[in-house]
């Protein structure tokens, strides 16, 4: 009863499919841990060095501006100052501009940090078998794997794990790869061949083996997996790239918006000091170069400046949460912008396994007898399908009289080349079942007819997108089983909701069109792909991507490879072959097939957090504009304190609540930029206005609240003149 | 009543505006998209011009080539001045540096005038250089215009710039210009290749008296003024005829032909948002952007109207003592106490709004009017004294040329409009869950660098030079007036030539005049100098850089739009344009805003005015 195809090659996976304990072990963290807090406020220091700094413009002119206040903080120091604006300010200035740069480094070496602790947790796992090693004497020594070097031989008993890759030089021994490869079946590895090669997670079922280690530590397959999980954090991504050429641009824009503003400042005192008939001439803040500075650093995009390195480094390690390892943090942006979806039918949309969902009884015969020959012929089937019958037939109250068949009784298994299973009762009756053609087949040949109906029933339940299954007792055929593919539970709802994430859903299977169609409508999918072969997948990833779409799928083959490496975001099960894996571009470790659609929200929930948090820092600057423009011309202009709406006590308190509020933000927004805006399906429309009025308008008004507040505590505290 | 009569100039020229836009920007894509069948003459000189497809780079090469022959037959047309026909007058040469001012000025469709149209340009000079420069720099954005919206349609080839040139002038402007001209024509405005009359006054020595005791004849210069000025609007240059531009009687003579000067340099504008919504089949797309400029227009005129029309002129009221306290520069306590005393106002009835330097001809609300809308489409010509605007009112004609996207000029206001966009796309498109797309296609690195840095050009380009000329002589000493507003009129003037727009604040000493002046306003060379450069940079670099990304995003595969996509065509979209107009252009502006116009309206009365 197999379906052609790829489809049928996804076997429902099992725990012990799985890799021990890797999936265990990566545990979600809490936000700030104290030990990776201590490690990053640590690197965060080391990151002021000039030459990491300036990978990150935006912060590295903050830098400058620091290094520039702090030369006039030793001027005023030395007591040499030219301005009258007291030393105090400027140290508390200058402090706040450094305690800038340092927050932006620790929003980033913190989601380093955490990136790093996934990762080693993930290795920690690989690296915990316990080894036999034989020494060079010939004794055994129980060694953890990881201290296994190349050349090391160790031996591998039946039920043990191999520790790491390597080459059988001695003995025979059935290999169960099902960790790696995904094929239950255990393959038989032994010395000399071709077949020597044996990889670390795999376990030997029967036998002893020796094997020479032939990976150094940490460069096994799954290592080498992790290492890229660990490469990739500090690459930046196409979208990365292209934000930080605009935030360099806006930079570069309160550039061109700051510096003028020292010669038009200069002239208004200028023209005031003639205007007034002063024999003074006036000074204002705006020709003040440390408060200019200050003016920039909180013009220019630092928020998002600060965040964007951890945004993206947290969207890799939300993925590695979801037990998924990415090779590339391309290859999460870009699942945010999938447009199709593939998706296996068995184990993603359908339970796996037809189950015996009715019974159509023909020529006379009961359904209560039906169901019992059903069941007789079942028995001892032990496949899925088999099993549903026989629960199926127990529902309706019959037992398969299977305790008195155990002896005599003999069972005809499932073959390729009669299609039917059954069993030989003690008493001669023969009970078969199987695909209609052959059992109709088998009925001729012992001088059977078919009833009336059969062939109308046949058809009838095929074209529902069921599978008939034909009994025949002797020379009589009794009826029709109906097999079901069922359906997921909540696939539908999953369905709905990768719809209204504007994706569209193709489902892959072997089964024929017929009943592609049904399942299809049923899940609620868009289109599917009948009958698939590696080769119809592969064209229709490529038929998509020429229509401008970005496509993901999921797969597990060695056949899956092509098509995998033509997605857009290629899903490897880690169950799959090393081949499927090293095409794709994610791995997952749970070959949970359902894993796409998490991935997708991943990817856009990155997306969307690094939007979000632009928006929000841009639109954060009309309120510091409030608050430091009249600052920078009280000395001047006093009646521009008509524009200090916030009502702000004094000029330097203002500007310093505005530099203030513009480095306490970045903390502030630090578990937003890990966890992630929280992505909901609800269309783009709906989506963009959301976040407009929650991070644009909220933009604009947070730092209103926020600069008053720090402005009111620095002066109750009487931090500030 | 009043209110209704003050609204109603400006409600019913937008009003008829929309009307005729709609079915003009179907013409249009029909012309630009080459769908007519010409009469033979026309098809034969049109096979002539056309050198066959080009991609952007050749497009844009032909492009920057006939601007820079123009350039040469601009300067050689005015500084041979004295020795061309049709100067009965004899006028001489302009100073060498009025002429490159004015030269870039009408070549990039500024038209800013460091001359008086009927004092120093012969009718040779007006005919060959005015407005002959006025048909084809106004096409010049249209033709980019129009090479951007088929780079966004995928085609690599964008078309032939000589064809487009042709087009648009042949079949857009030269028709259109016709029309109006007849009407002007009708309503009084002079058509002649005479130079001046002089006539006697009906009040005996109005002019004064000759040493002969005689009264003196006064001279009336005429010219084709008919022909100059509905090209001078329709294509947005504003470089009037006269001096005093459109609120001179014979170029606009009557309240009809003020009506239709403002609708002239409205429409084109208008109907190019439309044409580019048609042109690429996304007429929804082209309605939201519509929407948004003209919610902007209708914000910066009604500002106008508001604090002009509607509110007297503060410089004439009456004010209270205000005792001050300047801080010194961060010290505590150590404030200069400055009493400004207490002013008495004049006796002059203010119930019809700030009424000074406004051609009344036209209502009292038509000055405002007209004063934004010229900065919102970039046209520059002026039918009241910009610089006698209440100062708040003053601060929205520098906004509309600030954001240089309410419509703005022949194509470039909505190529501008598409930087703002892709930006705004870009930012906080992403909050959708997807890479940012326009048109399906991905916003990428370079777009996005292209984007930029055509964006950055025009801050640059007033900022930089204001703040220079207003610490040093250069800008000191040619303000008319000391303060705020004199900033306000160096800030103004780098925003006009920087937005293309060439409408004055006045009051800045900007004239040479003739090359053997022998008094020319003292710092007229570096105005001159410095606008010109201003323009001729804030031309092309925002016009190429643009065609430039549109070609990179037209050669990506569109996406098909879907639920999970940014839709164009939403309020929210038209949200998300209008807030990033608002905000980056706040952002930009703001400090000197504050500067100009808002210290001199929360400062003191009389100060800086």
């Amino acid at each position: 009863m197999r379906s052609s195809g790829a489809a049928a090659r996804v076997q429902p996976v099992t725990r012990d499919a799985r890799q021990p304990g890797i999936s265990r072990r990566v545990r979600r963290r809490r936000l700030f841990e104290p030990e990776l807090v201590g490690e990053a406020l640590a690197q965060s220091f080391v990151m002021l060095r000039p030459d990491i700094q300036w990978r990150n413009p935006v912060m590295f002119v903050v830098e400058l501006g620091a290094v520039l206040t702090l030369l006039f903080v030793i001027q005023g120091a030395g007591g040499s100052s030219a301005t009258q604006v007291p030393l105090t300010y400027f140290i508390a200035l200058d402090a706040w501009l450094f305690l800038t740069v340092i927050f932006a480094n620790f929003a980033t070496a913190l989601a380093e940090a955490r990136g790093r602790a996934q990762a080693q947790a993930l290795r920690r796992a690989r690296s915990e078998t316990a080894a036999y090693r034989l020494d060079r004497d010939g004794g055994l020594r129980e060694v953890p794997s990881s201290a296994l070097r190349p050349g090391d031989r160790v031996a591998v008993s039946a039920g043990q794990t191999i520790p790491s890759d390597g080459e059988v030089i001695e003995g025979i021994a059935a290999v169960d790869e099902s960790a790696v490869t995904g094929e239950s079946a255990p393959v038989i590895r032994e010395a000399g061949g071709d077949r020597s090669g044996v990889t670390g997670g795999t376990r030997v079922i029967s036998d002893r083996i020796v094997v020479r280690i032939t990976a150094p530590p940490g460069q096994a397959f799954l290592d080498r997996m992790i290492a890229l999980v660990e490469g990739a954090v500090r690459q930046r991504t196409p979208n990365e790239i292209a934000l930080t050429l605009v935030l360099s641009g806006l930079t570069l824009a309160f550039l061109i918006v700051v510096v003028p503003l020292w010669p038009m400042a200069l002239n208004a005192e200028e023209y005031m000091t003639s205007y007034l008939g002063l024999s003074q001439p006036l000074q204002s803040l705006g020709t003040d170069v440390p408060t200019l500075v200050a003016l920039l650093v909180c013009l220019i995009p630092t928020t998002i400046g600060a965040l964007l390195a951890a945004v993206g480094i947290a969207g890799m390690d939300r993925a590695l949460q979801a037990n998924v390892i990415a090779k590339s943090g391309k290859a999460v942006e870009t699942a945010g912008d999938i447009d199709t979806v593939l998706l296996d039918k068995t184990g993603t949309v359908t339970v796996g396994n037809r189950q015996a969902a009715g019974l159509i009884a023909l020529a006379g015969y009961a359904e209560a007898r039906l169901a019992q020959l059903a069941a007789l012929a079942s028995a001892a089937d032990q496949t899925p399908e088999g099993k549903s019958i026989v629960r199926l037939a127990q529902q309706q109250g019959i037992e398969s009289g299977a305790p008195p068949l155990t002896k005599a009784a003999q069972f005809i298994p499932f073959s390729a080349q009669t299609r039917m299973s059954g069993v030989d009762l003690p008493d001669h009756r023969r009970i078969r079942k199987g695909a209609p053609d052959a059992v109709v087949a088998w009925v001729k040949e012992r001088g059977g007819s078919v009833p009336d109906g059969f062939q109308e029933a046949v058809q009838s339940v095929a074209s529902q997108g069921a599978t008939p299954l034909a009994v025949a007792e002797d020379g009589a055929i009794a009826g029709i089983v109906v097999l079901e593919d069922t359906l997921k539970q909540g696939v539908r709802e999953r369905l709905w909701r990768l719809k209204q994430m504007g994706l569209r859903t193709v489902m892959i299977t072997g089964d024929n069109p017929l009943t592609a169609a049904t399942i299809a409508e049923r899940a609620g999918v868009d289109d599917f792909v009948a009958q698939a072969t590696p080769e119809s997948k592969l064209a229709y990833i490529r038929k998509e991507q020429a229509e401008g779409k970005l496509v993901a799928m999921m797969g597990d083959g060695t056949n899956d490879a092509p098509a995998l490496a033509q997605a857009d975001v290629g899903l490897a099960m880690n169950a799959g072959t090393q081949a499927a894996k090293e095409a794709g571009n994610m791995v997952d470790l749970d070959s949970d097939p359902t894993k796409l659609i998490e991935v997708v929200e991943i990817g856009k929930q990155l997306l969307m957090t690094r939007g979000a948090l632009t928006t929000f820092s841009v639109a954060n600057d009309v309120a510091k504009y409030f608050a430091i423009v009249p600052a920078l011309f009280a000395g001047t202009l006093p009646w521009l304190a008509g524009l200090n709406i916030m009502g702000l006590h004094s000029p330097t308190s203002a500007i310093l609540s505005a530099v203030i509020f513009n480095a306490v933000i970045i903390v502030l927004l630090i578990p937003i930029a890990l966890k992630g805006v929280k992505y909901r399906p609800l269309g783009a429309d709906a989506l963009l206005r959301r976040n407009l009025l929650v991070w644009g308008l909220g933009g604009v008004l947070v730092p209103f609240v926020g600069i008053k507040l720090i402005d009111l505590v620095l002066v109750a505290t009487h931090l500030t003149a | 009543m009043r209110s209704l009569q003050v609204w109603l100039l400006p409600a019913s020229i937008t009003l008829f505006t929309i009307l005729v836009a709609f079915p003009l920007s179907r013409y249009m894509a029909w012309i630009m998209d080459g769908r007519y069948r010409a009469p033979r003459l026309l098809r034969w000189i049109e096979a002539r011009l056309d050198s066959g497809a080009q991609d952007w780079k050749q497009y844009a090469v032909s492009l920057l080539v006939f601007n820079t022959l123009l350039f040469v037959y601009g300067y050689a047309v005015l500084a041979l001045q004295p020795w061309m026909p049709l100067n009965p007058q004899h006028k001489g040469m302009l100073a060498p540096s009025t002429i490159f001012n004015s030269v870039a000025s009408f070549m990039t469709n500024t038209n800013l005038q460091h001359y008086s149209g009927e004092v120093h340009l012969s009718n040779f000079s007006q005919v060959f250089f005015v407005i002959l420069n006025q048909f084809v720099s106004a096409s010049v954005g249209l033709c980019a215009l129009t090479a951007i919206i088929r780079a966004f349609r995928g085609a690599s080839r964008v078309g032939n710039y000589f064809v487009d040139m042709w087009r648009a002038v042949a079949y857009l402007f030269l028709p259109a210009a016709l029309l109006l001209g007849v009407l002007f024509v009708s309503q009084g405005a002079p058509m002649t290749f005479a130079s001046s009359y002089q006539v006697g006054t009906l009040e005996p020595n109005a002019m004064g008296t000759a040493d002969n005791g005689q009264a003196k004849a006064q001279t009336l210069v005429v010219g084709p003024v008919a022909a100059e000025v509905p090209i001078m609007m329709l294509g947005t240059n504003g470089g009037g005829f006269y001096g005093m531009n459109e609120a001179h009687p014979y170029a606009n003579p009557t309240a009809v032909s003020n009506f239709f000067v403002t609708f002239a340099m409205m429409v084109f504008p208008f109907a190019l948002v439309l044409m580019y919504g048609r042109m690429l089949g996304r007429r929804r797309h082209s309605w939201v952007i519509f929407l948004v400029m003209l919610l902007l227009f209708v914000g910066t005129i009604g500002w106008a109207v508001w604090f002009d029309t509607l509110r007297g002129n503060p410089g004439l009221t009456a004010h209270q003592e205000r005792a001050l306290k300047i801080a010194s520069a961060g010290r505590a306590g150590a404030a200069t106490a400055v009493r400004l005393p207490a002013t008495g106002g004049l006796p002059v009835d203010q119930h019809l709004g700030n009424l000074e330097g406004k051609e009344l001809r036209f209502g009292t609300s038509a000055g405002a009017t007209f004063g934004a809308v010229t900065v919102d489409v970039t046209c520059g010509a002026i039918n009241c004294e910009q610089d006698s605007l209440n100062p708040l009112a003053g601060l929205s004609p520098m906004v509309g040329m600030w954001l240089n996207c309410i419509f703005g000029g022949k194509g470039v206001g909505m190529i501008n409009l598409l930087l703002f966009l892709v930006i705004g796309v870009f930012l906080a498109g992403q909050m959708v869950g997807r890479t940012p797309e326009y048109l399906g296609r991905k916003i990428g690195a370079r777009e996005m660098k292209l984007a930029v840095v055509a964006l950055l050009v025009h801050p640059l380009l007033i900022l930089g030079p204001s703040g220079l000329f207003a610490a040093t002589a250069w800008g000191q000493k040619a303000e008319g007036n000391p303060g705020a507003h004199g900033f306000s009129e160096i800030v103004y003037q780098f925003s006009s030539a920087s937005a293309n727009n060439g409408s004055a604040f006045d009051g800045l000493g900007v004239t040479y005049g003739f090359n053997d002046n022998p008094n020319p306003s003292p710092e007229a060379v570096p105005w001159d100098l410095a606008t010109g450069l201003v323009m001729l940079f804030s031309r092309y670099l925002p016009i190429l850089a643009p065609m430039a990304l549109a070609a990179s995003l037209g050669l990506k595969k569109a996406a098909p739009s879907g639920l999970g996509t940014l839709r164009d065509d939403t309020f929210t979209f038209g949200c998300l344009l209008f807030g990033t107009i608002v905000i980056v252009g706040a952002l930009l502006f703001m400090p000197v805003a504050a500067l100009g116009p808002l210290a001199e309206h929360l400062g003191p009365i009389p100060f800086g005015g």
